[in-house]
C-alpha cells in the first residue's frame, strides 16, 4: 500500500496523539487514582429500607473520615440533606428502592449512577466548604426534574 | 481488465425499468425516514422552547419526557436506520451492475421494520412508554414498545442478507476484483449492525419482552444496560460508516475531484469492522457492578477507533483540496473558495465535517477514564451527540437526500433555494445548540430534565443564559428540518421530469490494484472482529451471571 508522505506525517501524528491520550489515561490513574466508581455489590432492591447495610442512612464519622448512607427513590434523596467535613475522605454507599437513578455532585467530580439491586461506591475528598447541589442525572420518571439533595461542606475543626 | 475502476462507473441505462425497480424499494425507505425525521424535529422544537422555561401551552413535563422518547427514537433508531437501508439498495445496486436482492426478501425486512416502528411510536404517542429511547429498565413500557423494536431489528437483518446476498453472487461473477469502494463501506456497515445488534436482540428478546408481558416478574438493570451498550455504541458506525462512504465516494466527485487514498479509505472501513464493538463499558464508566479493570480496557480499544477518523479528516479534506486544484486553485488556501459552496450535497457534508472535529475531540473528553465523571449524563453529553450523530451524519444524510431524490424519482430538486440555505442554519443552530450545552454540561447539569429550577438553588440559576440560547439554537435547526422537508415534498410533488441521472462515484487519485486484497477478506475481519468482542465481553459477563443477583420488577411513573 502506497501512502503519500503527507498523509503519512499525518498517520504517524494521529498515532501519537492517540498513545498520548492513553498515556494520559494511566497517569491519572497510577498518579491520582483517577477511576470511576466500580464497585461490585449486590442487594435486594425490594428490601433495601430493611437491609442492615442502609438501615442507617446519613453521614457516619469513622476513624478515615466519613461515610454517606442514601437510598435514591423516586423522587427523592433519603436523607435529602448531608454534612460533611472538608478535607477528610468521605465514601458515599447508596442504592435505589425503584429505578435508576444518578447522583452527581454539581461542581464537583462526584458522580455515579444508582441502579436498583447494586451498592454504589465512591470515595472523595471535599476541598472547598459550602453548599453542593445534589441531582438525580439519569431520567427516572415524569419528576425526575425534582429529583435533588444538599450536600453541606464543613470547615474542618482544628485538631485537638 | 487493466482499468482500475471497471465496477465504479455505472454504466447508464437508457430504459427507465432499470432505475425504476431498485428506486422503489430505496424510496420506500427514504420517505420512511423523512417522515420519521419531520416528526421527530418537531418534537425537538417542543424540548428546546422547554428549556427555555417558556409557558407554551400543552407543555408538562408528561409531554416533554413523551416527547424527548418520540425525538430519540424517530431519529436515532428509525430515521437513521431506513436511510441507511435505502442507501444500501442505492449502493448495492449502482455498483454491482445488478439489483440488490432477492427483492421479495427485501420487502420482506421493509414491512417489518416498518410496522415495527408503528408498533413503537403508537406505544410512545399513547404516553405508554416514556422511557427516552435508551429504555433503560426497571422503567417498563408497553409490550408493544419492545416487540416494536424487535421488529425493526428483523427487518434490518433481512436488508443486511440482501446486501450479503448481493456481494456473494457478484463476488462469485467477479472472484478477482476488489469490491468497489461504497460496497466496501456498506460491507462494513452491515458487518458491525449483525455483530452488535446481537447485544439489542438479547436484551429485547431474552430480558425485556417477557418481562413486560408479565411472564417473568423481575429483570436485573446492569445485565440489561450491558447488553444495551454491547449494542449501542457500535450503533454511533452503523451511523457514521455510511455517512462516511458518502465522504469518500461521492464527495470528490461533487467537488470535481479524485479521492485522494482508495486504500486508506478501504482500511478505515476495516478498522471499524474490528474496533466498533468491544467498546460498550465507556458507556458504563459511572455503573456500579462492572468492575474498572474491564472499563479501563474499553477505554484502551475506544482510542484506538479514534485512528480511523482522523485518517478519515486528513483523506477526505484532501479530496477536497484536488477538487479545488481541479477548478483552477493554485495557492495555499484558495481551492477552499473554489469549492461548490451552493450545492446541498457539499456544503452539508463540508458543515458537518467541521462539526464533528469538535464532536470528535468531545467524544475523547467522555472516553477518558478518570475525565468522564465530570460530564457524565449532563448536557455536555447531549452537546456532544448533536455533533457528532446529528450533524456529522444527520446533516451529511439530508445533503444526501438532495442528491438520490432527484437520482431515484426522475425529478428535478424543488425549491432549490433552501435546500442551498438549509445546510447553513443547520450548522449556526447545532453551533449556538452544542456549545451552549457543552457549557451548562461542564456547570453539572444533567440532560434529559424538564426543568432546571432545583427548588431556587443559586447554582442551577447560573445555567439559565445559556440554556435560553441553547433555545435559539433549537429554533434556527427546526427551521433548517422545515427546509428540507420543503424541498423533499416539493420535489416529490411538483419536481419537474427529466431522464434518470445516474449516480457517479468518485474516482481515486492513483491507481489501485486491479485484484481484490487483504481489505476485500470480510470473513478473516469478522473472525477478528468477535475475537476481539469475546476477550472483551465474555469473562466480565460470565463472573457477572455467577454473582447472586436480585431482580428489579417494573415501574411505570410516567
Amino acid at each position: 500500500m502506497k501512502v503519500p508522505l503527507y498523509e503519512k506525517i499525518w498517520m504517524w501524528a494521529s498515532g501519537v496523539l492517540v498513545v498520548a491520550f492513553v498515556v494520559t489515561i494511566v497517569v491519572g490513574l497510577a498518579g491520582s487514582a483517577l477511576q470511576p466508581p466500580s464497585h461490585v455489590e449486590t442487594i435486594d432492591p425490594t428490601k433495601v429500607w430493611n437491609d442492615p447495610r442502609f438501615k442507617q442512612r446519613g453521614a457516619t464519622p469513622t476513624a478515615a473520615g466519613t461515610t454517606v448512607v442514601m437510598i435514591a427513590m423516586m423522587f427523592a434523596y433519603q436523607p435529602a440533606e448531608v454534612r460533611v467535613t472538608a478535607g477528610k475522605p468521605v465514601t458515599f454507599r447508596l442504592t435505589s428502592s425503584d429505578v435508576t437513578h444518578g447522583f452527581s455532585i454539581v461542581g464537583t467530580n462526584g458522580n455515579t449512577m444508582v441502579v436498583p439491586g447494586y451498592i454504589s461506591q465512591f470515595t472523595t475528598v471535599f476541598r472547598t466548604p459550602g453548599e453542593y447541589l445534589i441531582v438525580c442525572n439519569e431520567y427516572c420518571g415524569l419528576s425526575h426534574h425534582l429529583m435533588f439533595a444538599k450536600l453541606i461542606v464543613e470547615e474542618g475543626r482544628a485538631q485537638p | 481488465m487493466t482499468r482500475i475502476d471497471r465496477a465504479q462507473v455505472e454504466v447508464r441505462t437508457p430504459s427507465r425499468a432499470g432505475p425504476r425497480k431498485i428506486a422503489g424499494l430505496a424510496l420506500a425507505h427514504l420517505w420512511v425516514a423523512i417522515l420519521a425525521f419531520g416528526i421527530a424535529s418537531a418534537m425537538a422544537l417542543m424540548q428546546a422552547l422547554s428549556r427555555a422555561s417558556l409557558d407554551l401551552p400543552w407543555r408538562t413535563a408528561g409531554m416533554y419526557y413523551l416527547s424527548v422518547t418520540a425525538h430519540g427514537v424517530l431519529m436515532a433508531l428509525v430515521f437513521t436506520t431506513f436511510f441507511i437501508m435505502a442507501f444500501g439498495y442505492v449502493v448495492a445496486s449502482r455498483t454491482l451492475g445488478r439489483e440488490a436482492g432477492p427483492p421479495a426478501l427485501a420487502w420482506t425486512g421493509y414491512w417489518l421494520a416498518l410496522t415495527g416502528t408503528l408498533a413503537t411510536a403508537a406505544t410512545i404517542l399513547a404516553g405508554k412508554a416514556s422511557v427516552l429511547y435508551t429504555f433503560y429498565p426497571p422503567l417498563q413500557a408497553h409490550p408493544l414498545f419492545y416487540i416494536g423494536l424487535a421488529l425493526v431489528v428483523v427487518g434490518s437483518w433481512c436488508w443486511s442478507a440482501v446486501m450479503l446476498l448481493s456481494y456473494r453472487t457478484w463476488r462469485r461473477a467477479n472472484p478477482d476484483a476488489p469490491t468497489p469502494l461504497a460496497m466496501h463501506g456498506i460491507i462494513a456497515t452491515v458487518l458491525i449492525w449483525l455483530i452488535a445488534t446481537v447485544g439489542v436482540a438479547a436484551e429485547d428478546l431474552i430480558q425485556l419482552i417477557p418481562w413486560s408481558l408479565g411472564l417473568v416478574s423481575t429483570i436485573d438493570p446492569v445485565l440489561s444496560r450491558t447488553l444495551f451498550w454491547y449494542f449501542g455504541h457500535p450503533l454511533v458506525y452503523f451511523w457514521l460508516l455510511p455517512a462516511y462512504v458518502i465522504w469518500y465516494t461521492l464527495l470528490p466527485q461533487v467537488v470535481g475531484g479524485k479521492l485522494f487514498s482508495d486504500p486508506l479509505a478501504r482500511l478505515v472501513f476495516v478498522l471499524f469492522i474490528l474496533f466498533s464493538t468491544p467498546v460498550g463499558f465507556h458507556h458504563q464508566f459511572m455503573d456500579p457492578g462492572v468492575s474498572a479493570g474491564w472499563k479501563l480496557l474499553h477505554t484502551f480499544l475506544t482510542f484506538a477507533i479514534l485512528f480511523p477518523s482522523f485518517i478519515t479528516a486528513f483523506t477526505v479534506t484532501a479530496s477536497m483540496e484536488v477538487g479545488g486544484r481541479a477548478r483552477g486553485a493554485t495557492g495555499w488556501l484558495d481551492w477552499l473558495g473554489k469549492l461548490p459552496w451552493r450545492d446541498p450535497l457539499f456544503s452539508s457534508i463540508a458543515l458537518s465535517m467541521m462539526l464533528f472535529a469538535v464532536g470528535g475531540i468531545g467524544g475523547a473528553i467522555n472516553a477518558s477514564f478518570g475525565m468522564n465523571a465530570v460530564v457524565h449524563n449532563t448536557a455536555f453529553i447531549q452537546g456532544h451527540f448533536h455533533l457528532t450523530v446529528g450533524s456529522a451524519v444527520a446533516l451529511t444524510f439530508m445533503g444526501a437526500a438532495y442528491f438520490l431524490l432527484p437520482r431515484l424519482t426522475g425529478r428535478e430538486l424543488e425549491l432549490g433555494l433552501l435546500a442551498r440555505v438549509q445546510p447553513y442554519l443547520w450548522f449556526i443552530g447545532m453551533l449556538l445548540f452544542s456549545i451552549s450545552n457543552h457549557i451548562t454540561g461542564l456547570m453539572g447539569m444533567p440532560r434529559r430534565i424538564y426543568e432546571a429550577g432545583y427548588g431556587g438553588s443559586p447554582v442551577a440559576a447560573t445555567w439559565s443564559g445559556w440554556t435560553g440560547l441553547s433555545a435559539v439554537g433549537g429554533i434556527f435547526l427546526f427551521t433548517s428540518a422545515g427546509f428540507f422537508m420543503l424541498v423533499m415534498i416539493g420535489t416529490a410533488l411538483a419536481g419537474r421530469r427529466r431522464d434518470f441521472e445516474p449516480v457517479v462515484w468518485a474516482q481515486p487519485l492513483h491507481p489501485i490494484p486491479n485484484r481484490r486484497t487483504l481489505f476485500d477478506r470480510y470473513g478473516l475481519w469478522t473472525a477478528i472482529a468477535i475475537l476481539l468482542v469475546i476477550v472483551a465481553y465474555a469473562y466480565p459477563l460470565w463472573t457477572h451471571l455467577r454473582m447472586t443477583r436480585f431482580g428489579s420488577p417494573g415501574f411505570k411513573p410516567f
